[in-house]
C-alpha cells in the first residue's frame, strides 16, 4: 500500500481502511480507499500531474477540492456511458473506476501541443480573432482544426445506456449547503415544522466541518454534524439530498437539484443516498424544487494569488491543503510554502506541520502578520515572514522552489531582489469569496464588503436568504449562529413560529484583517514576465486582461468575453474577483465601480442526460394513436408521425414498396374503392344561441345561409389575413355546427376560438367541445363506394338525389349509430362515417368485408395526399406557411362580400393587394418524368448574373398513377396570369429543368366525378 | 419557471399556460373604417413595456379559460391575477372574484414576489 500511495497519511481522516479500491488512471493502475475522492486518491499516489490547460497545454495540478477545482477535468467510465468534463474533486471515488486526462497529445506528461507555451506570446487573448480571419476561405480548415485541440473530453458516440428521471417537489424551507450554516438553518426550520430539503452537493453532509479541528458544543465538529444529521433524518417533513448539487435558482423560487443516484456500493456514504451498482437503477435525478422560502449556505470560495508561474503542479489552495490532510489524510506536499495576505492560511501551515511536513516559511504580505494563529504557528516553530510575498515559483512539472521578496505595499522594486526557498507544494490564500453564485441567478444584488474585500449578497430579489460563509460570515461560532438566524427568519417569513432553538459554542480566534493584494509585481513589465495567472482553466493571465484594455474593452463584461475569463466550468468561482481587482486597478476604478459578471444557471456543470430525464427515446414526445391504430400495425403499414398522432402511410401488399403501393392505392379509389383513418381531424362541437353570429364573425363564408344537414369547405384567417386553418363543416341544427380542423391545427383553432369567445365577445352564448377523439372518421372513397355503404344496410338512401353532394345526415349503418358526411378530398364519390371511437374498430372491419367485392384498398396518407394534390386541394402548412392569403390560394369564391369575419380587412392591406404576390399554380415538368423535389427553387431564366432572383418553390410534389406523369403545386410571384409559361426549377447536381406553369387541378378539373 | 394563479384553479407552473399577449386590445368595431395605418396599429403595435404590463394568459392544460395577469416585465414579479370582465377585450373585472397574488394564500405569494 505505502508504495501506491506514498502521500497517504498512517491515520485521520474520514476513508475506510479497510476498503482499499483500485482505480485505473490514464491505463495505469492506481489504489485509494473507500471515502476518496478521485483528486485525493491521486494525490495520495503523488500524481501531481493531471491535466494540460487549454490553450497554452502547460502542466497542471489539483489546485482545490471541490466545485472551484480549475485544472483536473477528466473522462470518467468508458463507452457510451463515459462521461466526459468531470472535477476529479466531484468524482467519488469506486471499485474499477477508470479515469482519463482530457488534456495533452500523445499524453498529458508529453504534450506536443506544448509548444504553444513556448509561442504563448502569440497566443494572448483575442489571438483566434485576429488571426484566423484571413484569408477566409481556409477558415474551414482553421475550423477543423481549432475545434480538434479545444474543449474538455470526448462525447461518448454512442447512446447513454443510463438512466434518469425527474422529480417535482414542493416545501416550505429549501436549504442549500449542508456545512455548518445550512445544517443550523435546517435544523431550526425542521424544529418549528417546516417541509424541508436541505441539499449538498457531498456525499456527506458538513461541509467544512469534515475538514476542521475545531470544536462545537465540546465535541468534535464533524460529530456534531452527524448529530444534527441524525436528527434531521428523523423528521419526517425533512428530505436530505446529499450527493446534491443546487444548479439553479430560477423565477419564482423555482430551483434546480441534480442528484447523483448510481454510486458504487463500496464507497462511503452516510447512507441516505440509495446505493446501486453503476448501471442499474437511476443515475442522476433532476429535482424541480418550488420552494417558498430558500436559505442559501453554500460557503465560500478561497481566491488564489495572482503572481508569476502560480499554475505550476503542486500549487494549491491553503483550505484544500487541509481538507486533504483531515478528511482525506493524505499530504499534498512534504516541504511546503504557505503564501497568504489573511490570517485563515495559517491553518494550513499548522494542519501541514500537525501532519509530519516541513513548513518552510509562511509568507504573509502584511506587515504586521496573523492574529491568534500567528502566535501557534510560531509555537509550532514554523518561521512566519510578514511583508513577505512569494513573486515566482520554479519548476515545470511540479513546485521545486519559490522566489520570495520583501513587500512593503506600494514599492515594486523590491521585488526585484528575491531568495529562493526550495519547496514541493506552495499553499496559497488570497482570501475568500462568498458563493454568491445562486443568489445572484435568483436577481439578487451584491454589495462589495471593504473590509473584507470581497462581494456579499445584499438586497434579495426572490424569497431568499443568504447564511454562514456565503453571507460573508468568517468563524464557525458566526456561521452557525447566522445559519441559525436564517432558519428562524424563513420560518417567521412563512407565517410559523420559530421554535427556541440555542446557537451552539464555538470558539472565535481573533484574526488581523486581510490586506489587499490583487497582484504580485514582476521583476519584468507583466507583458513580459512569466505568466501571472487569474484564471487556470482558461489561461487568462494579467498580461490578456490588460491586453484587453489596451484594444478598448472597458466593459467587464466585453473583458470577460474577450479573455475567456470565468468561462469554463469555473463560471467566476476561482479567478473572477482577482481580474475584476486587475481591470478595476488598469481602468484606475475601484472594484464595485468595475462591476461583476452575470452568474447564470447551471452552477456546476449539468450531464445532458439529467436535463433531458425520461423524455428520451419513445418518451420523448406522447404518442397519438387512432382506434384503428392495432388493425393499421397488424396490415403492416409504415407510420407517418403528424403532430404527435401516429398514422398509416401506405399499406403494402405482398412486399410493395413505397411508390408501387401508392400507385395501387391510388388507382383502387379512382376506378373502384379505397379506405383511409381520417380520425386524426380535429373535431370540434359549436351549439349556442349565438353560435351562428360567433361562426359569422370566425369562418369567411355566410355561415347563416347553410341549411340544416348541410357541409361546407371552410377557412378561416388570422388577423393578418393569412390562411391559419381549413376543413369541413356542418350545420347540424339550427344552433348546432360541427367543425372540423386539420390534424395539426385541432389544439390551436380551439384555444384561438375560445379566445375570441372569452375576451373579445363573452357577449356571445357558445360552447365549444373537443370531439377529436370521442369520434373516429372512416373515409370511403371510390366509384364503388356507395355500393359498399349499401350493402352494409343503410337506415337512409344514399343515392344522389336522397343523400347528395355535401349533404350531412345521422345513419344507422351496419347496425351502428353514425353521422354520414359526403364530402371528398379526393375527388371521387365519397363518404366519412363518423361514429363513436369504441364502435371504429368494428365498422372499419365490416366495410373491409364489405369492400372486398370491389376490392377495396385501405389507403394512407401519402396516396390521400397524391390524390388531394391531383384535384389541386391543398394542405394547410404546405401550401401554406402564414404568409399566404385566400386570395393567394385562388379562393375569392369563399369570401363572403357580405360581412365582417377576422382577418377580411387585412385583405385590403396594400402588401396583400400587390400583383406579383406569390400565387398558386400548377407545374408540369417539360422531361415528363422528373418528380420536382418539394421545396424546389424557382427561377425565370438561368444563366443571368449570380444571385438569380428566385420567383416562386415547388409546395407538393408526386407522380400521378392515373394521369402517368409528374404533378407539383407551387407558389409562383403573379402565377395566375402566367398559365401556359415556362420557368426554370433550380435542381442540385444536375442542370436547371424547364416546367410549364398549369392550372392548380389536374384531375377532373370540373369536378364532376364527386358529384355522381 | 413562473407560479402563475389562476383564477379558477389557483397556483400552477407556467407550463400548463400560453400566453396570449397584451391585454386590452380592443377590436375595432368598424374595420372598414379604418384606415391602413390605423388597421396597422390594431393588428401590429404593441406597448412592450419596461414594468408593469397588462396581458392575457389562458390555462391550456387546465380549465381552458383565459384569464387576465398584471406582471412586471423587468422582476417578473406578479402582482394579481384577474377575471375578465364581460365587456371583453381583457380589462379587470373589479366586482368579481380578481385574485390578488400578493394577498393570497402564503404559498402563492411566497414564490411570486419574495424579497
Amino acid at each position: 500500500m505505502a508504495a501506491m500511495q506514498p502521500n497517504r497519511l498512517q491515520q485521520g481522516g474520514r476513508i475506510d481502511r479497510t476498503r482499499p479500491l483500485t482505480f485505473s488512471f490514464d491505463g495505469e493502475v492506481c489504489e485509494g480507499f473507500a471515502g476518496d475522492t478521485l483528486a485525493s486518491a491521486l494525490i495520495a499516489g503523488d500524481l501531481s500531474l493531471v491535466g494540460r490547460s487549454f490553450k497554452l497545454r502547460r502542466p497542471r495540478g489539483i489546485v482545490g477540492s471541490g466545485a472551484e477545482e480549475p485544472n483536473a477535468i477528466m473522462q470518467v467510465g468508458a463507452g457510451a456511458a463515459a462521461q466526459p468534463n468531470l472535477l476529479a474533486t466531484q468524482v467519488e471515488l469506486h471499485e474499477g473506476l477508470v479515469a482519463h486526462t482530457t488534456k495533452g497529445w500523445p499524453g498529458v506528461r508529453f504534450d506536443a501541443g506544448a509548444i504553444n507555451d513556448i509561442f504563448g506570446r502569440m497566443l494572448s487573448a483575442g489571438f483566434y480573432y485576429k488571426t484566423f480571419m484571413y484569408p477566409r476561405s481556409l477558415w474551414k480548415l482553421y475550423e477543423r482544426l481549432i475545434r480538434a485541440s479545444a474543449g474538455f473530453g470526448r462525447s461518448p458516440a454512442a447512446p447513454d445506456p443510463d438512466t434518469y428521471e425527474h422529480m417535482n417537489a414542493h416545501c416550505d424551507v429549501l436549504v442549500a449547503g449542508g456545512g455548518p450554516a445550512g445544517l443550523m438553518a435546517a435544523l431550526a426550520a425542521a424544529r418549528s415544522g417546516a417541509r424541508v430539503i436541505l441539499a449538498d452537493e457531498q456525499n456527506e453532509f458538513g461541509g467544512s466541518l469534515l475538514a476542521c479541528t475545531e470544536s462545537i458544543d465540546g465535541k468534535p465538529a464533524a460529530e456534531w454534524a452527524a448529530g444534527v444529521v441524525a436528527e434531521l433524518r428523523n423528521h419526517p417533513d425533512c428530505t436530505l439530498l446529499p450527493r446534491s448539487t443546487v444548479f439553479g435558482y430560477h423565477d419564482h423560487n423555482f430551483l434546480t437539484i441534480a442528484e447523483r443516484c448510481t454510486v458504487d456500493a463500496g464507497s462511503s456514504g452516510d447512507g441516505v443516498a440509495s446505493m446501486r451498482p453503476p448501471g442499474e437503477g437511476v443515475r442522476e435525478r433532476l429535482w424541480r424544487v418550488r420552494a417558498r422560502q430558500v436559505v442559501l449556505a453554500q460557503g465560500s470560495f478561497e481566491r488564489p494569488l495572482v503572481y508569476c508561474n502560480n499554475d505550476r503542479p503542486g500549487v494549491m489552495l491553503a483550505s484544500a491543503v487541509s481538507t486533504y490532510i483531515h478528511r482525506y489524510a493524505v499530504l499534498p506536499g512534504r516541504r511546503a510554502v504557505v503564501f497568504t495576505n489573511n490570517d485563515s492560511a495559517y491553518r494550513a501551515a499548522i494542519d501541514l506541520a500537525d501532519a509530519g511536513a516541513e513548513v518552510t516559511a509562511i509568507v504573509d504580505s502584511r506587515p504586521g502578520g496573523a492574529g491568534e494563529l500567528g502566535a501557534r504557528a510560531q509555537a509550532l516553530q514554523i518561521p512566519v515572514l510578514a511583508g513577505h510575498v512569494v513573486c515566482d515559483v520554479a519548476g515545470r512539472r511540479r513546485v521545486r522552489g519559490a522566489g520570495i521578496a520583501r513587500w512593503d505595499g506600494d514599492c515594486w522594486d523590491t521585488v526585484r531582489s528575491t531568495i529562493r526557498i526550495d519547496c514541493d507544494l506552495v499553499a496559497m490564500s488570497g482570501g475568500w469569496n462568498p458563493a454568491v453564485h445562486l443568489h445572484s441567478q435568483a436577481g439578487g444584488r451584491l454589495a462589495w464588503d471593504n473590509s473584507q474585500l470581497c462581494f456579499v449578497p445584499s438586497q434579495a430579489r426572490q424569497a431568499h436568504l443568504s447564511a454562514g460563509a456565503c453571507n460573508g460570515r468568517r468563524s464557525l461560532g458566526e456561521c452557525l449562529a447566522d445559519g441559525l438566524r436564517a432558519g428562524r427568519e424563513a420560518v417567521s417569513k412563512l407565517g410559523m413560529e420559530p421554535t427556541a432553538v440555542e446557537a451552539p459554542a464555538a470558539a472565535t480566534v481573533p484574526e488581523n484583517p486581510i490586506e489587499a493584494l490583487w497582484r504580485v509585481p514582476a521583476a519584468k513589465d507583466a507583458d513580459r514576465c512569466p505568466k501571472q495567472f487569474i484564471d487556470f482553466q482558461n489561461d487568462t493571465s494579467v498580461a490578456d486582461i490588460r491586453l484587453a484594455v489596451r484594444e478598448g474593452y472597458r466593459n467587464v463584461e466585453h473583458v470577460k468575453r474577450y479573455t475567456a475569463l470565468g468561462f469554463g466550468t469555473d463560471q467566476g468561482k476561482l479567478g473572477n474577483i482577482n481580474g475584476l481587482a486587475v481591470l478595476a486597478d488598469i481602468l484606475g476604478k475601484a472594484i464595485p465601480e468595475v462591476g461583476t459578471t452575470t452568474f447564470r444557471p447551471a452552477y456546476t456543470p449539468v450531464s445532458f442526460g439529467v436535463g433531458a430525464g425520461e423524455s428520451v427515446g419513445p418518451l420523448y414526445d406522447p404518442v397519438r394513436k387512432t382506434a384503428l391504430h392495432e388493425w393499421h400495425e397488424a396490415a403492416g403499414a409504415p407510420m407517418e408521425v403528424v403532430g404527435q398522432w401516429h398514422r398509416p402511410w401506405y399499406f403494402p401488399r405482398d412486399g410493395e414498396a413505397l411508390h408501387a403501393a401508392v400507385a395501387r392505392e391510388c388507382l383502387a379509389v379512382r376506378n373502384s374503392v379505397g379506405a383511409m383513418d381520417a380520425s386524426t381531424l380535429g373535431k370540434i362541437d359549436a351549439r349556442g344561441s349565438d353560435v351562428v353570429e360567433f361562426l359569422e364573425r370566425i369562418y369567411t363564408h355566410d355561415v347563416g345561409r347553410m341549411k340544416i344537414g348541410r357541409c361546407v369547405y371552410g377557412i378561416m384567417l388570422g388577423e393578418d389575413g393569412m390562411l391559419m386553418d381549413d376543413g369541413v363543416m356542418a350545420r347540424l341544427g339550427e344552433q348546432h355546427f360541427y367543425l372540423t380542423t386539420t390534424t395539426g391545427g385541432a389544439a390551436h383553432v380551439l384555444g384561438w376560438l375560445e379566445k375570441w369567445l372569452q375576451t373579445e365577445w363573452p357577449e356571445l352564448e357558445v360552447y365549444l367541445t373537443s370531439l377529436t377523439e370521442h369520434y373516429s372518421t372512416i373515409a370511403v372513397a371510390g366509384p364503388n363506394s356507395r355500393r359498399v355503404l349499401e350493402s352494409l344496410g343503410c337506415d337512409i338512401p344514399l343515392d344522389k338525389e336522397s343523400f347528395p353532394f355535401m349533404a350531412v345526415r345521422p345513419a344507422v349503418l351496419a347496425d351502428m349509430r353514425v353521422t354520414l358526411f359526403r364530402v371528398s378530398f379526393s375527388g371521387e364519390l365519397a363518404f366519412e362515417i363518423n361514429i363513436d371511437s369504441n364502435f371504429a374498430l368494428a365498422m372499419w372491419e365490416r366495410v373491409m368485408e364489405a369492400g372486398k367485392a370491389f376490392d377495396i384498398a385501405p389507403y394512407g396518407t401519402e396516396t390521400m395526399h397524391v390524390l388531394r394534390a391531383e384535384k389541386g386541394f391543398i394542405i394547410v402548412g404546405q401550401e401554406t406557411d402564414g404568409s399566404v392569403t385566400p386570395v393567394d390560394l385562388g379562393m375569392n369564391w369563399l369570401l363572403s362580400k357580405e360581412k365582417d369575419f377576422l382577418g377580411k380587412r387585412s385583405l385590403r392591406r396594400p402588401d396583400c393587394l400587390r400583383e406579383d404576390r406569390k400565387q398558386l399554380i400548377g407545374l408540369l415538368s417539360s422531361d415528363d418524368r422528373t418528380v420536382l423535389p418539394e421545396g424546389t427553387q424557382l427561377v425565370e431564366e438561368t444563366g443571368k448574373p449570380t444571385p438569380v432572383p428566385m420567383c416562386g418553390h415547388v409546395t407538393s410534389s408526386y407522380r400521378s398513377a392515373c394521369l402517368g406523369h409528374p404533378i407539383a403545386l407551387a407558389l409562383v410571384a403573379g402565377g395566375r396570369n402566367r398559365k401556359g409559361e415556362t420557368i426554370q426549377a433550380v435542381l442540385p447536381d444536375r442542370e436547371p429543368l424547364p416546367v410549364q406553369i398549369v392550372a392548380p387541378t389536374f384531375y377532373d378539373p370540373r369536378g364532376r366525378r364527386q358529384h355522381v | 419557471m413562473l407560479l402563475i394563479e389562476c383564477p379558477w384553479c389557483g397556483p400552477r407552473a407556467e407550463t400548463e399556460f400560453s400566453y396570449g399577449g397584451e391585454a386590452g386590445i380592443v377590436r375595432p368595431p368598424d374595420p372598414d373604417a379604418l384606415s391602413d395605418g390605423e388597421w396597422a396599429d390594431y393588428l401590429f403595435f404593441r406597448a412592450n413595456p419596461r414594468g408593469a404590463h397588462r396581458e392575457l394568459w389562458n390555462h391550456a392544460q387546465g380549465c381552458r379559460r383565459w384569464f387576465g395577469l398584471e406582471r412586471d416585465t423587468v422582476t417578473y414579479r406578479i402582482e394579481r391575477s384577474y377575471v375578465l370582465s364581460p365587456a371583453g377585450t381583457g380589462t379587470p373585472n373589479v366586482a368579481d372574484n380578481s385574485v390578488d397574488a400578493g394577498a393570497g394564500s402564503g404559498s402563492a405569494s411566497g414564490a411570486g414576489n419574495g424579497g
